[in-house]
This record gives C-alpha cells, structure tokens and sequence, in this order.
C-alpha cells in the first residue's frame, strides 16, 4: 500500500481544496472571487499534472510538449481579449 | 541517434509524446471556448453574475470529486499494472468506468432540471457556453469510457503486464486530462460566472 | 537521356510489387499512404482547377454570361474551400512528407504507422461528406463567415463536419511526424544533420497540431449556431461575430504556412543538388522555418483591419506582421547565396524551385502592403488580395509541389520522365501564372473587387488578359500530368541517383523496398556536402 500512498494524499488535497473553493465562492470578495477560484483550480491542475501524470519525473522533451501549448492559448486568449476590450 | 532515453515510466518516449501532443490539441480544441468564455465574461458581466447563480453549486461540486476519485482509481491502476498486477488494474479500471458513469449520470440529472426549468442552449450567452462546455466535455468523458471498456476487455485476457502496460498509461494521462478542464469548468461556470 | 532507354518492367518493384486493392487500402507503409494523398490531393487540384477556368470564362465579359451570379458565387467557394482544404494544405505535407520524412531520416516508417492510415481515411470520410454538400452547395466564400453562414441554406452543417473530420487527419498526421522526427532518426542524425526539409515538415506539423483544433472547435461552433441557436456569433443575441473571424484567422493564417513550409522544405533540398554547392546558412534556414511557425501565431489579426476590430489591435497586429517577412527574407536570402558561384544546371526540379523564390518574392513583398495597416485599408478585399495569396499559394506552394514531384518522381516510381516535356510544361506553366495572375495587382489597385460575378466595363481589358493566361496555364498543367502518367507506364528505369543528390532517400534503390533501406544506414555528415567544400554546421 504504501507505493500508492503518495496517490491517497495528492487525492486528499485535491478534495480539500474543491471544499475551500466552493466555502470561497459565498463569500462576497468581489473580483477576488474569480481570482482565488483560479488560483486554487491551477493549484488543482499542478497536483493532476505533476503527481497523476507524472509530469514530476518526466524528461524535458516531454516537459516541454506540455507547457509550449499553454503559451499558444495565452496567444489566442490575449489576441482575442485586446480586441474585444478596446472594441466595447 | 535519436531523442529515445531510456523510459522512466514505462512507456516508450514515442507513445508519451504521441499523447501529449494530442493534448496539446485537446487544450487548444477547449482553448478557443475558454476563449469565448473570457470575452463574454467581461462583455456581459451582469449576465453571467445573474445566469451562474442558477447551477447547481452542490451537484457540481459532487461531480468534481466524483472526477477527482476517478484520476485517482486509475493512477493507482497504473502503478498496480507496472508490478504487474493484473487483478488490481481490473478493480481499478472498474471502478474508474463506474465513477465516469456516476459523472455522467449527476450531469444528466443537471441537465434535465435544465431543460425542465426551459434553460437551453439559445436561451442566452451564458447557458450557450455552459451547454458547450460541458456537453463537449461530456463526449470526452464517453469516449474516455470507450476506450476503457476495451482496456478491460484487454486486461482479461491479460494482454497487460509489468513490461507493456502502455495503453492503459496512455488512456490515463487522457483521462486525467479530461479531469483537468473539468477543474477549471467548475469554478469557471458553477462559482464565479 | 540515353538512346535506347531500358523501358522493359524490371524484375523487382520495391514497395510496389504488391497489387490489388486492399494491398492499398490496408497498407500500413507510409510511402503508399503518401502515393494515395498524392492522387487524391491532385485530382481536387485538378477539379478546383477546372472551377476556376470557369470562374475566368465568365469574368472575359463585365456583364451576365454563361452563368447565374449565385452560381458564380458558388464556383468560387467551392473554387477556394476545395483548392484549400483538400489540395493544398494536406498536398506536401501529406503526401510528400509521408513519403519522405523516413527515407529523409534513414528509417523504415512513421511512428504509428496505423495512425497513419486511420488519418488516410478520415480525410477520405471528411471528402465524402464535403462532397454530399453539393447537394445544397455553398455560397459563403471559403471563408465561412458569420452571421451569413449561419443564415444561408446551403449546407453549412455538413460542411463543418466534413471539415472537422479533414481537420483531425491534419492534426494526427502532424502529430505523427513530431514523434517520428524526434525519435526515429538514423544513427548519427544529430539535429544539424537532418535535411532542411524535415526542419520545414516538424515546424509545419507543430502548427498543424496546434492551429487546426481551433478551427475545429468554431466549425462546431457554428455548427451548434444553425442546429442549438445559440449565438456566439450572432449581434442580434449578443453574440460577436469578430469572435468568429477570430477564431478562423488564428487558424487559417498559421496555417498559410503549413502550406509554404514544406516548399521551402524542397526548395531548400532541390537548390543545394542543381547548384552543387553547399547550402548556405543551414542553421538560419533551419530556425528561420521555426521562427516563421512561432511568428504566424501573433499576427492573425491582419486579416481583420477593415472589419471592424479595435484600431488599438489592429495597430499591434500590422507591427507583429512585419516581423514574419524577417525570417522569409533569411530563408531567401540564403538560397540565393547558395546560388551564387554555383555550377548550376536548369533541370525540371530547379527550374521549378527558381520559379518559387522569384515569384514567392513578389507575393511576400505584397504581403507587407497589405500587413500595412492604412495601405490594406484600400486594398483590402480587391483584386490586389487575390493576386498576392496566389503569387505566394500557387507561385510559392504549387511551384515547391511541383518542384518535389519532378525531383522525386524517379525515386517514388522507379521511372524517370521526359525531360524535354517537362521544360515545355514549365514554360507554359510559369508565363501562364504571370499573363493570369500579374494583371490582377493592377485590376486591384484600381479598385476593382473580388468575388463578384460582374464589373464596370473599364476593367475588362486586363480580365481578358488574366482569363487568355489561364489557358496556357491550364496547358501547361495538363502536359505535365500527361508526363508524368505516360513516363508511369513507360519511362525509362530510373537510376537510384538520378541528381546525385546526398540525402538517404538517393542511397535506396528506385522505388524503395517496402522496408525503405536494407540495412538502415549510418550517417556521419550533414546532407549537403556538394563540391569542394564541405562547411557542416556545428552541433
Ligand atoms: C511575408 C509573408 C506574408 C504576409 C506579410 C502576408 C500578409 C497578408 C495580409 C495582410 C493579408 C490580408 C489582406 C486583406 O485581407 O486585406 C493576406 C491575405 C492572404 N494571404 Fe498572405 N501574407 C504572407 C504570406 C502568405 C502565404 C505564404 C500564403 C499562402 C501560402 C498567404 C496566403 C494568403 C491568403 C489565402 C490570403 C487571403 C485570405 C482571404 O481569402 O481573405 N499569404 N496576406
Ligand atoms: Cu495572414
């Protein structure tokens, strides 16, 4: 059991933040809402990535294939977004 | 001379890079809809403010761990399968299929309050991308189920083992692939809409 | 060519002994998949082709002729989504590169040679279901854009299925060749030493793979707006339709070099053999091939000044524009210093490859007019438009194509073809694109606009021209496919090394045998070693 351990508490923490975000989300912080939602969903996402996927002992090839796509939807997303906010 | 070292994780390099350039599609493919949610998000604020407080904070906050338990069940199947423990991979392939259709079931009561209360896609801006977002990610999570149905079928005849277990890593990293943009669709869509 | 060529079938065909259909249709070699993309992908070239003939038969005369203006409207859609989607995009990369990338590489197929075929026939499965289309054709222009397309009767539904499905052979052939680039090459293959046309066929599939699902996603989107009514795109609901312009530039504008990339590739490989000199610049031309794949990603925004969007973007989209022609003008500038000093001979492939740089010059320098935001403003959507995306598809890409099949045709059939032919097919091909395309800049630049099926009779002069032009281009087409498939049956046997060319694929017989190489070989230079000296890039 104890090769697994790991696993247990990567899914412990995983659940335990889901609780703090949805406690967070009826309390009225106003823009800090959107912020800590999304900064406890990446939190989430790097636990997944790092311990489910393996991306802790992976090689840098790999590595990279995982994250060169983020900065291609940090593209699309800020291309878009400088229109529309000029725009409206 | 090639960029092949030697696998620390069991699978060769090809098929770890053949799946993570297929979700860098799969991030792009939901890229562009978080995208959309983005531009209307600050376009039409108080629409959003207004439309989110009508999910279902309770259900979709079950289904996240529901997901959540599921990446569990099958990273464990994965360790179990490179010791070569077939009947453990087995429970724990089950169980994910299990949990998948528990996700599945709790949207499909969502959904039908949904339409029951007259909220469908054309109803505005915000249920479009609701009913899009997830019911893309719903595909996902089906063809997910696929795909495990035939890893279950493999494993009995014991096509796994300690050496070649690489179509279940693989299905894995999809699978908690698609755990992760339910990650974000959840706060995205049910907390701060 | 010698006087009594050896035509008589020789005795071992390599990976084309086997014959019948599932020997075909269930061939896991990634040399007959590439030979079924080249058929399919020509004969749309050809139906396009003959779309487009049409298209200036009607424009010799300003007023009504021969056709209805929704018919006009649905021969150019149809004209431009096919010679797009199903000839140009998937021409080199899919069949050219899955042909040479493991013979270029030294190795015996792709990493997943069943993916490979599952992509085959999914692009197959999205032609038929283009295809059934006719049955309401389109009339949007290739485009597709909202809210008209969400509007019409055509069948826009089937379309973006169709599309979709064209889309995901893209995406899983590119993702194909980054694996099978990155760990299937020969011992010895260090990084420098690959053929620049792998460099152009691994920055090509990055954007494949990671362009094309977006434009996935906005066909289901729009898909979604005609069946679900939702409306992303539709004003009327709030929606936005520049999102929708949006979403298909951020794919189709990388994806133009999807479409140029692999024909640099073969220029980069057919200058260096005919020139009989060592590339030059081997480390610019290969990075320049990333850097324009990166680049493409920041300037989509370029095809959207006069839409409406923010001055504000369009500001930042016209600046990033202008960095794209940096590393297209390295890569220029290289093959022209390769050239220089070169013992060059004007064989077929070279003659084709000059016509490339000569004419993609003229259409990358136009496209610095238009990426300038107050000079697009008034040429933007005219003739001039059309003129530049020509020069730089059909110039650029259809020259490079052409360029690797005469190049490659001795090693993919074993046959070589007439070269005499060749050169007169060239002529017309070259001097027709010029006479058809050139007058089109000024027919532009005088204000005249594209896609419509009539115009004020002052412009008629310089469409005869353009239309008269085509005709020879179209001849030209023609004696060059008639080449080809008379030299199929019965051109004389090709040596292994027709062009004493370095890369792995002259070292294999012609054709090769289905495992590519007897022994995989060892490669212990650069590819590029011609003459006396010999400058290999470091490591
Ligand atoms: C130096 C490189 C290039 C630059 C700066 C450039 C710039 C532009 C710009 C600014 C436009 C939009 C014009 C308008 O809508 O008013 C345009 C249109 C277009 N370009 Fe290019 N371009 C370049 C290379 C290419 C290449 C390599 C291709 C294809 C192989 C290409 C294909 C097209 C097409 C198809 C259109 C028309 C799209 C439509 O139907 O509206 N361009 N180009
Ligand atoms: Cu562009």
């Amino acid at each position: 059991m104890a090769a697994y351990k790991i696993y247990f508490v990567v899914w412990g923490a995983l659940l335990v933040l889901t609780a703090v975000t949805v406690a967070v989300s009826y309390l009225n912080l106003g823009l800090w809402n959107a912020t800590v939602a999304l900064a406890i969903a990446s939190l989430k996402a790097g636990l997944v990535a790092l311990y489910f996927m393996h991306l802790r002992h992976e090689i840098k090839l790999v590595l990279g294939f995982a994250i060169f796509p983020f900065l291609i939807l940090g593209l699309i997303l800020v291309g878009t977004l400088v229109d529309a906010i000029y725009r409206f | 001379m090639s960029d092949n070292h030697e696998a620390p994780n069991g699978a060769p390099v090809s098929a770890r890079l053949g799946i993570w350039a297929f979700l860098a599609t799969e991030l792009l493919l939901f890229g562009a809809l978080f995208t959309a949610y983005a531009q209307f998000r600050i376009t039409h604020a108080e629409l959003f403010h207004q439309e989110h407080l009508k999910l279902n904070r309770v259900l979709g906050a079950l289904n996240t761990l529901v997901l959540l338990t599921s990446s569990l069940t099958i990273a464990i199947g994965i360790a179990a399968i490179r010791r070569g423990l077939q009947k453990l991979l087995k429970v724990c392939l089950s169980l994910t299929l299990a949990l998948a259709c528990g996700f599945l079931f709790i949207k499909y009561l969502e959904w039908s309050h949904d339409f029951h209360m007259g909220w469908f896609p054309r109803t505005n801006l915000f249920f479009g991308l609701y009913f899009m977002m997830t019911g893309l990610h719903g595909l996902h999570v089906l063809a997910g189920m696929g795909v495990m149905i035939w890893l279950l079928y493999k494993a009995q005849r014991g096509s796994f083992s300690a050496e070649y277990n690489t179509p279940v890593e693989i299905t894995g990293l999809y699978w908690h692939f698609v755990d992760l943009v339910w990650i974000y669709l959840f706060p995205l869509l049910y907390l701060i809409g | 060519m010698a006087d009594h060529p050896n035509t008589s079938l020789p005795e071992d065909r390599g990976y084309l002994s086997e014959h019948g259909f599932r020997s075909w249709a269930l061939t896991m070699d990634h040399k007959r998949i590439g030979v079924m993309y080249i058929w399919t992908t020509l004969g749309f070239f050809v139906v396009a082709g003959i779309l487009a003939l049409l298209l200036r038969l009607k424009l010799l005369v300003p007023g009504p002729a021969l056709f209805s203006d929704h018919t006009y409207n649905v021969l150019f859609t149809m004209h431009g989504a096919m010679m797009i989607f199903l000839f140009i995009i998937p021409a080199i990369p899919s069949a050219l590169g899955n042909f040479f990338i493991p013979l270029l590489i030294g190795c015996r197929d792709v990493a997943f040679p069943r993916l490979n075929l599952f992509s085959y026939w999914i692009f197959v499965a999205g032609i038929a279901v283009t295809v059934g289309t006719l049955a309401a054709p389109m009339d949007t222009g290739w485009t597709f854009y909202t809210p008209y397309s969400a509007q019409t009767s055509a069948a826009v539904t089937a379309l973006s299925f169709g599309l979709f499905l064209i889309g995901m052979s893209s995406i899983l052939t590119g993702l194909n060749f980054i694996v099978t680039i990155h760990t299937m090459r020969a011992p010895g293959m260090g990084w420098y030493r690959m053929p620049l046309f792998i460099w152009a066929m691994y920055a090509t599939s990055v954007i494949q793979v990671l362009s094309t699902p977006v434009i996935g996603i906005t066909f289901l989107l729009l898909a979604a707006e005609r069946v679900f009514g939702i409306g992303f795109f539709d004003p009327a609901k709030g929606g936005d339709p520049l999102l929708f312009q949006h979403f298909f530039w951020f794919y189709s504008h990388p994806v133009v070099y999807v479409m140029i990339l692999p024909a640099m590739g073969i220029v980069s490989e057919v200058v260096p053999v005919f020139a009989r000199k060592p590339i030059f610049g081997y480390k610019a031309i290969a990075y320049s091939a990333l850097a324009i794949a990166l680049i493409g990603f920041l300037v989509w925004g370029h095809h959207m000044f006069v839409s409406g969007m923010s001055t504000v973007a369009g500001v930042i989209f016209s600046f990033l524009t202008f960095f794209v022609a940096v590393p297209t003008g390295m890569k220029i500038f290289n093959w022209i210093a390769t050239l220089y000093k070169g013992s060059i001979t004007f064989e077929s492939p070279m003659l084709y490859a000059l016509s490339f740089i000569f004419l993609f010059i003229i259409g990358g320098l136009t496209g610095l007019f238009l990426g300038a935001l107050a000079t697009d403003v008034h040429v933007h959507d005219t003739y001039f438009l059309v003129a530049h995306f020509h020069y730089t598809m059909m110039g650029g890409t259809v020259m490079g194509l052409f360029a690797g099949l005469h190049y490659w045709f001795p090693k993919m059939t074993g046959r070589m073809f007439n070269e005499t032919w060749a050169k007169s097919a060239w002529w017309l091909v070259v001097s027709g694109f010029n006479v058809t395309f050139f007058p089109m800049f000024i027919l532009g630049m005088q204000g005249m606009p594209r896609r419509y099926a009539e115009y004020p009779a002052k412009y008629q002069a310089l469409n005869v021209v353009a239309t008269v032009g085509s005709w020879f281009l179209a001849l030209g087409v023609i004696i060059m496919f008639a080449n080809f498939i008379k030299s199929l049956r019965n051109g004389p046997l090709a040596p292994d090394n027709p062009w004493r060319g370095l890369t792995l694929e002259w070292q294999t017989t012609s054709p090769p045998p289905e495992e590519n190489f007897h022994e995989i070989p060892t490669v212990t230079d650069w590819p590029y070693g011609y003459g006396s000296r010999n400058e290999a890039p470091r490591e």
